[in-house]
């Protein structure tokens, strides 16, 4: 046994793990699939005093069509993602990220929702939900609120949930029928946390063109008007990111926007 | 403070009392001194604590054992009997797919879930999903192979 002590809880409901989790302050943590939380516990780097489970909480499941946006339950494993288990709303975005999460057993249990809270920069949905401009539904003692993700993330493992704020789930836009996607993820060996993520939407219909520098280490860097992007746009979207001309981290992360922007125009 | 736990494990009805901070590796070879399932890196990184759970593959070293209260669990020694794994065994032995076997327990059963969840998996395919499972002896081309005969094998048979 690895963890430090803690006890456990499994509401039956979500207005019940609310409670929890506002009566258990910064000494409670939620677990959905355990595929962030269960490292983190073993290495110690957090000892919670209380861990509540959520992962089977009838509120967080399901996935219900909102008309010009797809609700997923914030229980949804990246393997139902990945095998098209629910609707794609994003005409296989989705589903191609969701195959290169981590590994096959670690897709299993993880879920959309606590890879979110969790927030590693690295990681796919912080970074590819921002791309899509999804919100992010979460419910608190004070009700309900929407977060665009790309506001969602304040730095490396920091959201702006609330300590006592739940995700419900995501609510994801539909692509229209003319939508281009393209999708880059750089790492050294498949699943391992990206050193760059680039990312290109484009959506004439709905005049939506997104792009995005991902796995920046802190929040990720959306480009809110990518039509046409250029490589002296896409350079310097990487610099805005954070990464200086000339260094490693800056060719890494330009061309895997560049790979992304040439995926989303083939 | 110790939670109450029901499960089944290799098709038998499991109950202990557990201390909720108790990883289902840990449950599985201590309590129910089911050893072949490997404990490595406890992180989720090697793959060798790999089960099934509820039929999916599943790092058993960062799963809390109270999370899996009322799942089916799979482990290598469950696997006895089952077709898959049988071929999977014998493949991997002729094709030296293993050497010290400290990741063998996890890669087979990564291996079964490749063969049957993905029928028509090639050479590259087998490689980026065995990307989850560590081999520090073979350098995977001899449990690349096992795999790839396997699936050539249930092919002829389709």
């Amino acid at each position: 046994m690895k963890p430090a002590r803690f006890a456990y809880e499994k509401p039956k409901s979500l207005a019940a793990a609310i409670r929890l989790l506002a009566g258990g302050g910064d000494k409670a943590k939620l677990i959905a699939g355990g595929q962030s939380l269960g490292p983190i516990l073993n290495f110690r780097l957090a000892q919670p005093e209380l861990v509540i489970d959520v992962r089977t909480l009838p509120e967080l499941a399901g996935v219900r069509d909102e008309g010009d946006a797809v609700f997923l339950g914030a229980a949804t494993t990246h393997a139902a993602i990945e095998d098209g288990r629910v609707p794609d709303p994003t005409r296989g975005l989705l589903p191609a990220v969701a195959r290169t999460i981590a590994y096959r057993a670690v897709r299993n249990r993880g879920t959309l929702g606590g890879s979110l809270a969790h927030a590693d920069p690295a990681a796919d949905w912080v970074n590819v939900m921002a791309l899509v401009d999804a919100e992010i539904v979460a419910r608190g003692p004070r009700g309900e609120r929407r977060i665009r993700a790309a506001q969602f993330v304040r730095g490396p493992l920091t959201t702006t949930l609330a300590a006592d704020e739940i995700i419900t789930g995501v609510r994801v836009p539909k692509l229209t029928a003319r939508a281009r996607w393209g999708h880059y993820k750089f790492n050294r060996k498949p699943g391992e946390f990206a050193e760059a993520i680039g990312g290109v939407v484009l959506d004439p219909d709905r005049g939506v063109g997104r792009a995005l520098v991902g796995a920046t280490g802190d929040a990720p860097h959306v480009v809110g008007d990518a039509a046409g992007l250029d490589e002296p746009r896409m350079r310097a979207a990487v610099a805005a990111a954070g990464f200086a001309p000339d260094t490693y981290e800056h060719q890494v992360h330009f061309v895997a926007l560049k790979r992304a922007a040439a995926r989303a125009a083939a | 403070m110790k939670t109450a736990l029901a499960l089944t494990v290799n098709g038998a009805p499991a109950e202990a009392q557990v201390e909720p901070r108790t990883s289902l590796a840990d449950f599985l070879r201590e309590a129910l001194l089911l050893t072949g399932t490997n404990v490595g890196c406890e992180h989720g990184v090697c793959g060798a604590c790999t089960v099934l759970v509820d039929g999916a593959p599943a790092r058993s070293c960062i799963a809390l054992a109270v999370a899996c209260d009322g799942a089916d669990v799979r482990t290598i020694e469950g696997l006895d009997d089952d077709p898959v794994a049988a071929a999977l065994r014998e493949a991997f032995a002729a094709e030296h797919a293993l050497q010290c076997g400290y990741c063998t327990p996890g890669m087979l059963v990564t291996a079964r879930d490749i063969v049957t969840r993905l029928p028509d998996a090639d050479e590259a395919r087998v490689r980026e999903e065995l990307a989850g499972n560590l081999c520090r002896c073979t350098g995977y081309v001899g449990i690349v192979r096992a795999i790839l005969r396997v699936l050539a094998e249930r092919k002829v048979a389709r």
